[in-house]
């Protein structure tokens, strides 16, 4: 599998190249004007992502999510639910890289196999960051007003997590 | 929205680190977030420009357009107020497959693009339009044949099927993802009353 993916990327990059030259268009000064619109792109990026940042930042570091995991806690053992995987569950929408130490841990402890590591697993690959997705896409085109976004983004995320808990288990 | 959320994330976390004595943390968080920015976003760019190169290839070469139209039938239903053989279902389309082989790099100069020529169909520029949130959902939703990531973490702790996780992770994905798609249009109807 990872095999094929690490050929995706070089075939892409082939088949799109022959296709512009077999097409007789100048492929090196097409690649140039493509490339350019990167540093416009990125500068219009750069600030919405500031401003997320530093939001979730201080937010993830100010040590209210453990009161709120504390909180929780009673109600998940109630309904048989590994409480190992709650922190993962909340953090997905905030923070990718977060999802990645967590899932370090949780595989060092109970080894990649165990139930708890493959639905953590399972609910950090079936989701995306969807507060920076959203943050980053809509601030990028300046977009002020998003509407439902936010709700139907983090309505999905929560559906996700859910699903998984009834459907992961059935793999063992 | 964003506004509401930003407010939130800032005040809730600085009371609860200044009702707890932890005032240092906020500092050092306060400090540390342009640089952890910066970091990030020159990790982007090279690769975003990289990406947008080769993808203006694709697009002055028609190459955009032939693989768009494989998958357009279902786009041009998920997307009705898209005109048919608008340069977004190129972009769209080529945002979705690299996030489907697990590519995240290339998929975001995609979703750029895409959102862009979203933007030019749109009649207030300051709100996001309909097609612009159903194609956010789509792309909040992570679907992904190979999440190269997990995989290979799992490899490195000697997993006994390192791969075996995609199975789930794609059944999952595509059932949030047409549980988003419905919520969409409920939530879509609604607003625009």
């Amino acid at each position: 599998m990872t095999t094929i993916s690490s050929m995706f990327i070089p075939i892409i990059v082939l088949v799109v190249i022959s296709y512009g030259v077999f097409r007789k268009i100048n492929v090196y000064d097409s690649f140039i004007n493509g490339a350019k619109e990167g540093l416009p792109m990125t500068i219009s990026m750069f600030f919405s992502l500031l401003a997320m940042i530093f939001g979730v930042n201080i937010f993830l570091n100010s040590g209210i999510i453990d009161y709120f995991f504390d909180f929780l806690k009673p109600i998940l053992v109630l309904l048989h639910i590994p409480v190992e995987v709650l922190p993962i569950a909340i953090m997905r929408p905030f923070s990718g890289s977060f999802g990645l130490a967590l899932l370090n841990d949780l595989y060092k402890v109970y080894g990649p196999d165990s139930l708890i590591s493959v639905l953590a697993s399972v609910i950090q690959g079936s989701s995306d960051t969807t507060i920076y997705i959203i943050t980053l896409y809509f601030g990028t085109i300046g977009i002020k007003k998003i509407k439902y976004a936010l709700w139907v983004g983090l309505l999905t995320d929560l559906f996700m997590v859910i699903v998984a808990l009834v459907i992961v288990p059935l793999f063992f | 929205m964003i506004n509401k959320l930003w407010v939130g994330l800032i005040v809730i976390g600085s009371l609860c680190l200044l009702l707890t004595g932890k005032a240092d943390v906020l500092n050092a968080q306060i400090l540390s977030s342009g640089k952890a920015t910066l970091e990030l976003v020159m990790q982007i760019f090279p690769l975003m420009s990289l990406w947008l190169g080769i993808m203006n290839i694709a697009r002055e070469s028609g190459l955009l357009f032939k693989v768009s139209k494989f998958i357009s039938p279902l786009l041009h239903k998920i997307f009705p107020e898209i005109p048919k053989n608008h340069e977004a279902f190129g972009f769209i389309s080529s945002n979705i497959l690299s996030n489907m082989f697990g590519l995240g790099n290339a998929a975001t100069p995609f979703g750029l693009k895409a959102m862009e020529s979203l933007q030019k169909l749109n009649n207030n520029k300051e709100d996001a339009s309909r097609s612009m949130i159903t194609f956010l959902i789509i792309n909040t939703c992570g679907l992904c044949v190979i999440p190269t990531t997990i995989i290979s973490l799992r490899m490195l702790y000697d997993s006994k099927d390192a791969s075996f996780i995609a199975v789930p992770c794609l059944i999952i994905s595509f059932i949030s993802l047409i549980f988003g798609l419905i919520l969409d249009r409920i939530f879509s109807r609604r607003y625009h009353k």
